[in-house]
């Protein structure tokens, strides 16, 4: 290695931050805030032993159809059984089964896109903030049309064309959702370029490809970390809503989103159908909501996402 | 102010041709027209004559010229399902949709706003809390959910409010708390470091200094420069708004645009999704440049800067 120091960490402005609050203020609340995280951490780690686990768990498959007890309420209502503890679907499918698939099925294609979406974004982003102004210009108007239109539409639209399926969906919403990653990385780039250690880089007659991913891309994990756990609650809620209109995973499959789809149809009786997903999808995108936070905050309290 | 406004023109029409272009090559290129309006069991002859016949043996910039010389003049072909001109189509439904976005907003400041400014007031306390604690958990909310447990409990349990459908004022509650509910938590968090970060400044304690009364320094001195952020950002998230609006419509079956488009996109009708998005688009950045114009002549450093 050169003497160059590569993981050093950007300094920004802590005066921007945050007004006037005193120093010991903000660390006790930065511990709050990292309690929390902690909290959610431990949830989504449920989550997701339960989603892995649910072939092992699962108290009935979650395909399987049982016209006699349709329509059965949950546990703990009037007409409920214990053997459906939340209940049944139209056509007799046990809710909770179908709950825990329908996590496995939201939370592959989420991180899935998430990647796509996150290699397509800093690379472009790296391009945009490195190669000086016409790369830039070209990339960033880019970034402006995707994000000028509304992404629900975007999807929706490529999805008709291409027909609903697994690695549809994870293109799809992987392919629309990299602007936010291309303009975070691109801004972080350009106040990396003027710093000493690249001037030094350049000095010492590095390759572009080495300077970008040895010297840059390593100042910027802590940034990516955190906007891709962001952005995976934010692609479980389109990957639901996308669902929920039949245009995302098709049944007989499980995912959240179909079956809250499934559910409205039933609402003016059966409320717990749609009630529970949404709520599994909810849970879900706050727990991983308040991780993104905390990570923010312990990585970088400075962090402007 | 002359060459800002005309380099924010240069980079509107820039972002009107990506649209288009956007438009036209998901169809085009991802997809294929014929393949698309073709019975399954076609034949190649079949095939190559609705081929010609639909202009697609042309190369695909002639193609993509021709739609958008077509387009600019409000053309965008017949509905494939309803045989009429798509424009009028997406026309006639274009005014619920804006009344609901405006709906949508005006809701959402009307949450935002005093819980930002009071959060920004009672910062650091139970308050402060409590309102940051809601807007996390706003974000996470979809509101396609959440649109759909208020009918179950305003509509299906207690019969208050009319669980879909267009016309009165009490259809339009539900629909625009969803959409309000979608858009309230950023702008919540947006006035309250407005709000913070002008409490701190020298002229609020001038204006204190002199006497003047809290209540009157709060509207004001501090809520009215706190404004600018939350207008720009409003203005951006305008795309985000419809988006929003999108998912609401289908939720509440409203008569708007996004419904027609979901439908198109669902009978495969290509020249109402087309027609749509261009249209949707070009409201978005519209918007877009009159929020930037609105805040150039607010504050000068950003005309210079940007």
């Amino acid at each position: 290695m050169s003497a160059v120091n590569a993981g050093e960490v950007p300094l920004r402005s802590p005066a921007a931050a945050d007004g006037l609050s005193t120093g010991a203020h903000r660390s006790w609340r930065r511990l709050w805030r990292l309690k929390w995280g902690l909290v959610a951490a431990a949830i989504m780690l449920l989550i997701v032993g339960v989603s892995v686990a649910a072939p092992w768990l699962v108290p009935y498959s979650p395909v399987e159809v049982d016209i006699r007890h349709r329509l059965a309420p949950p546990a703990w209502m009037e007409g409920g059984t214990p053997d459906h503890v939340l209940g049944t679907d139209a056509i007799g499918r046990d809710l909770l089964s179908r709950m825990m698939y329908g996590g496995r099925v939201s939370l592959v294609i989420a991180v899935a896109a998430v990647l796509v979406s996150a290699s397509i974004g800093v690379l472009l982003g790296l391009a945009a903030g490195y190669f000086g102004p016409k790369v830039d210009w070209t990339i960033m108007t880019l970034v402006n049309v995707m994000l000028t239109f509304p992404f629900v539409l975007l999807a929706l639209a490529v999805i008709a064309v291409l027909g609903p399926s697994l690695t549809n969906m994870i293109i799809v919403l992987g392919v629309a959702d990299w602007p936010l990653y291309a303009r975070v990385i691109r801004a972080e780039t350009m106040a990396l370029r003027e710093r000493d250690f690249m001037t030094a880089a350049r000095a010492l007659g590095m390759s572009h490809a080495r300077i970008i991913f040895r010297q840059i891309l390593p100042n910027l994990v802590s940034v990516i970390v955190v906007i891709a756990t962001l952005q995976v609650a934010r692609v479980i809620i389109l990957e639901s809503f996308l669902s929920f209109l039949g245009l995302g995973v098709q049944p007989p499959t499980p995912a959240w989103g179909n079956m809250l789809g499934d559910g409205r149809v039933y609402m003016l009786n059966s409320w717990w159908i749609a009630a529970f997903p949404g709520a599994a999808i909810f849970i879900t995108t706050l727990t991983i909501n308040l991780m993104g936070n905390a990570l923010r905050d312990w990585l970088d309290p400075h962090m402007k996402l | 102010m002359k060459r800002y406004a005309l380099r924010q023109l240069v980079q509107l029409a820039v972002v009107i041709v990506g649209i288009s272009m956007l438009a036209f090559g998901i169809l085009h290129v991802i997809g294929d027209p014929v393949t698309l309006l073709l019975p399954q069991n076609a034949g190649k002859e079949e095939y190559a004559r609705y081929n010609k016949l639909l202009g697609l043996d042309q190369p695909i910039y002639v193609q993509y010229w021709k739609f958008a010389s077509r387009a600019v003049q409000g053309d965008f072909g017949k509905s494939w399902y309803a045989d009429t001109p798509a424009f009028s189509l997406v026309l006639q439904r274009m005014p619920p949709t804006l009344y609901l976005t405006t709906a949508g907003l005006a809701m959402a400041l009307l949450i935002a706003l005093p819980l930002g400014i009071l959060a920004a007031l009672k910062r650091h306390t139970f308050v402060d809390t409590l309102c940051t604690m809601t807007a996390v958990a706003g974000q996470a909310m979809p509101i396609f959910w959440l649109g759909i447990m208020l009918i179950i409990i305003f509509a299906v349990q207690l019969r208050l409010l009319p669980a879909s459908g267009y016309g009165t004022w009490q259809h339009f509650l539900m629909p625009a708390f969803t959409l309000g509910a979608f858009l309230a938590p950023i702008t919540m968090r947006l006035v309250r470091s407005g709000v913070i970060e002008i409490m701190n400044m020298d002229y609020i304690k001038t204006a204190r200094a002199k006497g003047v009364g809290e209540g009157v320094v709060v509207v004001k001195h501090a809520f009215r420069n706190a404004c600018i952020p939350v207008i720009t950002v409003l203005g951006l998230q305008f795309g985000q708004l419809l988006g929003g609006a999108v998912v609401t419509e289908t939720v509440f079956a409203w008569p708007g645009v996004a419904t027609l488009t979901v439908d198109a996109i669902r009978n495969q009708d290509f020249p109402v999704v087309q027609c749509a998005v261009v249209l949707l688009a070009l409201i978005i950045v519209a918007v877009n440049f009159l929020v930037d114009m609105i805040v150039g002549l607010i504050d000068p450093r950003i005309r210079v800067g940007g």
